[in-house]
């Protein structure tokens, strides 16, 4: 039965010639795959609710398929759902579980190789290996999407948004919990990632490899496996995230592997173990962040240089800033500590004396990390005092020469 | 036993130390928590309070008392008393009035100011020190009938629990640093009373520093309840060993 409607035309491109193919267990047209065979170029797919198991569903040509109040599309634990090709391809409102699952290949809720417009928007994805996968596409928006899985080790679960080769990805508010990585970027370029949630996953709430010119923003990071991993990159703007609750010896809020050029800008730093770990990163701007309740708030290996800390807040953290060596190359200005001890006489608002942000035992635990054990002992006071009155061990060039007496007034 | 100790404490009362020693820590305490609006930093500047004048107020006031007392005792044990009664009542009298100060000074403000999980176990450890150095400087008066010298003795129990253990276990982990010395600096570490309260205390308020390798170590043991059993009998054993040896000698003494 072929019903066009006035309304369904108003999602079509061609007007003229698309039609709108109903898919519904009760009617003529039965199952996904027949509609697709059936359509042609800009049609759109309805597709009523019931429980759909048709194995791998392969789009080649520029198709809506629009669920009507989720369908639910079972993989049966051996198929990938939706495999993608072609131009302006949309998938909308559809339940996604149980996909197979695979050590070779990458079997994914929504496979899509070589897309271009694509867009995935209000899906739930149940219990997938892969969410979505994306393989040398462009242009594509992946909107408001909710992700779960629940694995209990890494190697059995892929990521929640895979993406590969990319160009000009746009991810916004999709809530992805539970996979390996909740986002995972690989050779992807001037592309933007938004107020998503990324939490409870394995290892990286988000994970950037090679991806350069790209920005995330207002996302939060929480109670991942070890946080949030950018390496290898050029020119990333992180800018009013949340990193928050990253527990554990090889946890990070923000780790930074050979970064150059980017800017770290009003982020949320609470609660980790290492809020930002960086190594071998250079020319980074990190301004207005707020550091809170972390273990180290930055460690900051001696192989990074022209790095500039700017107006950042560090409230109740353990150790603010440690450092493995003591050549120092960065630059830390006008920051609020919440451990400074000068004074302002002139009250111009910056503390007389430079602060420096490196105590003795930070560096004494990052060598001996069992030494922390230690830590608030009497004598561990006095070791910082007289280090504080007379530097010999801690770096002497790190410190923040115009320390803010007055917290900034970050709102998160 | 009962009347003696009834005598002991009255005795303590009317000399005002533990009155003064009361309102400094309630002075102490309140101004903590008025002046940092972080309830959590209050509880680790008291930690640090708890660490060092607790043991060392325990440790002078102990030894004074006991040489001030020491004819009191000569009278006592002249007449027909039990050795180890009068040695008891003067440990308890002392222990409880301490401990009675300190709840007073240090408990109930931060009950009523800051009630968590770290104010209990700093409210339960600083008890818990206040019997263990009572107990240790009680075993440094009978060991000498020289007053400068059981408070030297007393003295020297304190800065060895409260410093230079710490500086030797420093020494032994940067001594071994290629080997893995959790279970080593965990057990070492739990043979100080002083350290063992403070990293209990600790892993409720630092947790995100202690959650390396190692915290998480020390946060796996002392969080689960054995752990918790297990620091406190090592505690009790604080309080008991000393207490017996001190007892032993002081039946024996020729006073």
């Amino acid at each position: 039965m072929r019903i066009t409607t006035a309304a369904c035309l108003l999602f079509i491109t061609f007007a003229s010639q698309a039609k709108t193919w109903i898919v519904d267990q009760r009617k003529t047209i039965t199952s996904i795959q027949k509609a697709i065979a059936l359509a042609s170029f800009g049609d759109t797919i309805r597709v009523m609710p019931g429980l759909y198991r048709e194995g791998n569903l392969i789009v080649k040509k520029t198709l809506a398929l629009i669920g009507v109040d989720y369908p639910v599309l079972d993989g049966e634990n051996k198929y990938e759902i939706f495999t993608v090709t072609g131009k302006n391809i949309l998938i909308s409102g559809f339940k996604l579980i149980n996909t197979g699952r695979g050590s070779i290949d990458d079997i994914s809720g929504i496979s899509a190789v070589q897309t271009k417009g694509l867009i995935v928007r209000n899906n739930k994805f149940e219990n997938t290996f892969f969410g979505i996968h994306l393989a040398n596409s462009s242009k594509s928006l992946i909107e408001n999407n909710t992700l779960r899985a629940n694995a209990e080790a890494e190697y059995q679960i892929g990521n929640g948004i895979h993406a590969w080769k990319c160009d000009s990805l746009n991810i916004r508010n999709n809530d992805i919990a539970g996979h390996r990585d909740g986002i995972y970027f690989e050779f992807v370029t001037h592309s933007r990632i938004e107020k998503n949630f990324s939490h409870g996953n394995m290892r990286y709430g988000l994970h950037f490899m090679f991806s350069h010119h790209d920005e995330y923003v207002a996302n939060t990071f929480r109670n991942n496996g070890a946080g949030v991993a950018v390496m290898y990159t050029q020119d990333v703007n992180m800018i009013g995230n949340r990193f928050e609750n990253n527990w554990g010896s090889s946890s990070y809020g923000l780790l930074l592997k050979d970064i150059r050029d980017s800017r770290i800008e009003g982020n949320l730093f609470a609660k980790n173990t290492v809020s930002i770990f960086m190594d071998g990163s250079s020319r980074c701007h990190f301004e207005k962040n707020v550091f809170r309740e972390s273990g180290w708030a930055v460690k900051i290996q001696a192989n990074c240089d022209e790095n500039i800390f700017k107006a950042n807040s560090f409230l109740s953290n353990t150790f603010d800033m440690a450092t493995n060596g003591s050549l120092v190359l960065n630059k830390v200005d006008y920051n609020y500590w919440d451990n400074y001890q000068g004074y302002d006489l002139n009250k111009d608002g910056i503390g007389d004396l430079p602060f420096h942000p490196v105590s003795l035992y930070s560096m004494v635990v990052e060598k001996m990390p069992s030494s922390i054990v230690l830590w608030r002992s009497f004598l561990v006071y006095l070791l910082d005092r007289s280090e504080k009155v007379v530097p010999s061990i801690t770096p002497e060039s790190l410190k923040d020469s115009h320390p803010v007496m007055k917290n900034y007034d970050y709102h998160f | 036993m009962m009347k003696i100790a009834k005598y002991v404490a009255y005795d303590i009362i009317r000399n005002r130390f533990v009155l003064l020693y009361t309102l400094f820590l309630l002075i102490v305490t309140g101004s903590m928590y008025s002046l940092d609006s972080d309830a959590g930093k209050s509880t680790l500047s008291l930690l640090n309070i708890i660490l060092l004048v607790v043991p060392l107020v325990s440790v002078i006031f102990t030894t004074m008392h006991f040489f001030n007392s020491y004819e009191f005792i000569e009278l006592l044990l002249s007449q027909p008393v039990n050795r180890e009664k009068v040695f008891i009542s003067e440990f308890l009298s002392v222990a409880l009035a301490l401990s009675f100060a300190f709840i007073i000074g240090v408990a109930l403000p931060t009950v009523l100011l800051a009630n968590s999980a770290a104010a209990v176990y700093l409210i339960f450890s600083g008890v818990l020190l206040t019997f263990v150095f009572v107990s240790l400087a009680s075993l440094a008066s009978v060991l000498t009938r020289d007053k400068a010298k059981g408070i030297g003795i007393a003295l020297l129990f304190w800065i060895y629990f409260t410093l230079i253990y710490d500086g030797l276990i420093l020494y032994v982990i940067y001594s071994f640093s290629d080997y893995p010395l959790e279970k080593v600096t965990l057990l070492l570490s739990s043979l100080n009373p002083v350290d063992l309260a403070r990293i209990v205390i600790l892993l409720k308020l630092d947790i995100s520093a202690l959650m390396g390798y190692t915290g998480a170590f020390y946060q796996n043991f002392f969080g689960s309840s054995t752990g918790a059993i297990y620091a406190f009998l090592l505690l009790l054993a604080w309080i008991i060993i000393p207490l017996w040896i001190a007892l032993r000698k002081f039946i024996r003494k020729d006073i």
